[in-house]
């Protein structure tokens, strides 16, 4: 990972940025910007996070006042425990575990096999890998329904199974390219002090590798737990059973026999994680968003 | 490691030679055995049975007739042929296409001015990108369905509110045939314009503040500062975001999905929704054969279109 060298100018000069003009324009478009980023960025989430509490009459005949007439905090609850959010909710997370400890297994084990223990295939098996990154999804959507219908060697079906979401899961090139990527950086010295002091593969996976990279296993974990949270089309077709389906399955099923506002407060419960998540760890997925548009190229 | 303690027996075995004890090693250890297999092991099998199989299933479908009752038959080129004879086939490229230029027109140009502006911000620079990112944040089903809500065609959906105090509309939004892509496409825009932005401030970053100095020396100001600096030093972030918004609006389905399921008057069916439709809305029983097919020919026309994208690209670059 490359890390930016410490800038302290952009396009603009740091003498330009004493003169008036310059200072004037460029903080009126940075005002602006704001006032922009915040009515598109944050606008619609606090509407959301209005409408939540407001009893559905009111926001259907104004639905822009700032301030509900009433307020019916009944919604969040009756979403929760009549329409049944709390079950979903567990299943979109009981998903998004299952994903990312499989994929985590498949990257890290898979990444240290090749960038650490090398065997003389390596290079042969990294490519088959990540000829898969040239794939698009839609040519795997059919077959990889079918072999969930009829997985090979054993034998029963996995539909209706959390298996069918977790397992597809695993097969994901970029993670153990990332993985790869970042175990090849490691200071080789250590491998071989290590193996000096008689650690076996295994013990300089989990004792040594594994804690070393700390950062990677970050950025992997907030990449799947953030891509199962947003899965629709997948868990759609292999989760028929509604009991089964998570939020994002079940949310435009319900909006046919829901009222709004209970519906809304649905809604909201829906966002509520993946918002906290992004407040607390801002850093790394920003951090992330750039490192994936760096290495998708 | 604060103490500089040092274990006798440890500086013993680092004093053996170790040369002896693995005769012919070169480099690093290279090991086929059988500990790297069991570490191997779960990608192999996971690769194998969920990407490997599938993407080879895929090919050898295509030319099938499948449909899980009965065993399945070569038919030949057949598939591709009932596809590309389909009515609907026509309708539902030239929607993608639309989708994907529209796409471009709103969301290309955006980011990139969004983060030339965010870079030059000396204080909360942090507060900019959070806000920027948050929508990229929300799930994708939660905003297409909150944006459903908004797209209310009546006088008091929030949208029509909202431009009806500078006296335009009521639009019907998602009912009407001509605006339902535009409507799609914004909230499509908005959803991943974030990320984008994330993407370029990165780049942004790796711009080497000693060419401004330079150009600053030659007496150029902001504009040409960023018209012959800026922009050049982007050029492999833009060529990439180019091509991979491309493929990514080539394959656009939740947002027609959720929407509008097609409509109205299959003004939004896009390729990804036909394909859909042939395996898994039949009600004759899925036409497997079919949707791989196209899902197949959609893949081939990205490949060919990224190929000549990259060519064509790297001619300019070097004239």
């Amino acid at each position: 990972m490359r890390t930016a060298p410490h800038r302290d100018r952009g396009v603009i000069a740091p003498a330009d940025w004493r003169r008036g003009r310059v200072r004037w324009g460029a903080g009126a478009a940075q005002t602006a910007l704001l006032a922009v980023l915040v009515i598109v960025g944050l606008g619609p989430m606090l509407w959301l996070a209005k409408s939540a509490v407001t009893p559905t009459q009111d926001t259907l005949r104004e639905p822009l006042a700032l301030w509900p007439n009433g307020i019916d905090l009944a919604n969040l609850s009756e979403a929760w425990t009549r329409v049944e959010i709390d079950q979903y909710f567990f299943n979109t997370v009981a998903l998004a575990a299952g994903a990312w400890a499989v994929q985590l297994l498949v990257a890290a084990t898979g990444g240290y096999a090749l960038a650490v223990l090398r065997p003389r295939y390596g290079k042969v098996l990294s490519g088959i890998v990540l000829a898969t990154l040239f794939v698009p999804s839609v040519v795997l959507l059919v077959p990889l329904y079918l072999t969930v219908l009829d997985p090979p060697l054993l034998g029963t079906s996995l539909l209706n199974s959390f298996w069918a979401v977790w397992l597809p899961a695993g097969a994901n090139a970029f993670n153990v390219l990332l993985m790869q990527r970042f175990f090849a950086g490691l200071p080789k010295e250590i491998f071989e002090a290590a193996r000096v002091d008689g650690a076996g593969p295994y013990r300089l996976f989990w004792s040594i590798v594994l804690p070393m990279s700390r950062p990677i296993i970050g950025v992997v974990s907030v990449f799947a737990v953030i891509a199962s949270w947003k899965d629709f089309l997948w868990p759609m077709l292999v989760l028929p059973d509604p009991a089964l389906q998570p939020l994002s399955v079940r949310l435009p099923a319900l909006q046919r026999f829901v009222e709004l506002d209970v519906f809304l407060a649905a809604l909201a419960i829906s966002t509520l994680i993946p918002v906290a998540l992004f407040l607390v760890f801002q850093r790394m997925f920003l951090s992330s968003a750039g490192l994936g548009g760096a290495i998708k190229g | 490691m604060a103490t500089t303690r040092t274990d006798p027996g440890r500086i013993a075995a680092r004093a053996e030679p170790r040369s002896a004890a693995r005769p012919g090693r070169r480099g690093p250890r290279r090991s086929g055995g059988l500990h790297t297999l069991v570490f191997l092991l779960p990608m192999l099998l996971i690769f194998a049975v969920f990407s490997w199989l599938p993407i080879g299933r895929a090919i050898v479908m295509s030319f099938q007739q499948t449909n899980l009752v009965t065993d399945p038959v070569f038919v030949g080129l057949e598939n591709f042929q009932t596809v590309l004879a389909d009515p609907l086939l026509a309708t539902a490229v030239q929607n993608t296409l639309y989708f994907a230029l529209l796409a471009l027109l709103f969301g290309y140009p955006i980011p990139l001015v969004a983060a030339l502006l965010m870079s030059e911000v000396r204080r909360m620079r942090g507060l900019f990108s959070a806000l920027a990112y948050l929508p990229v944040v929300i799930p994708p089903v939660v905003a297409v369905l909150l944006w459903k809500v908004f797209y209310d065609p009546g006088e008091e959906g929030v949208f029509n509110t909202l431009l009806g105090h500078v006296g335009l509309g009521p639009y019907a939004w998602l009912q009407d045939a001509d605006i339902a892509m535009p409507a799609l496409v914004l909230e499509a825009t908005w959803a991943a314009a974030g990320g984008t932005v994330i993407i370029y401030l990165a780049a942004l970053t790796g711009v080497d503040p000693s060419l401004y100095e330079a150009a600053e020396i030659d007496g150029a100001g902001i504009w040409r500062k960023i018209w012959h600096i800026t922009l050049p030093q982007l050029r492999g972030v833009l060529l990439i975001t180019f091509i991979l918004q491309i493929i990514g609006t080539a394959q656009v389905f939740l947002e027609p999905f959720l929407f509008t399921d097609g409509g109205p008057a299959n003004s939004t069916v896009t390729v990804l929704l036909l394909i859909y439709r042939y395996a898994f809305t039949n009600s004759l029983g899925g036409d497997y054969g079919a949707a791989t097919a196209l899902s197949l020919m959609l893949a081939l026309v990205l490949a060919v279109f990224s190929a000549l994208y990259f060519r064509l690209t790297r001619s300019w670059s070097t004239s």
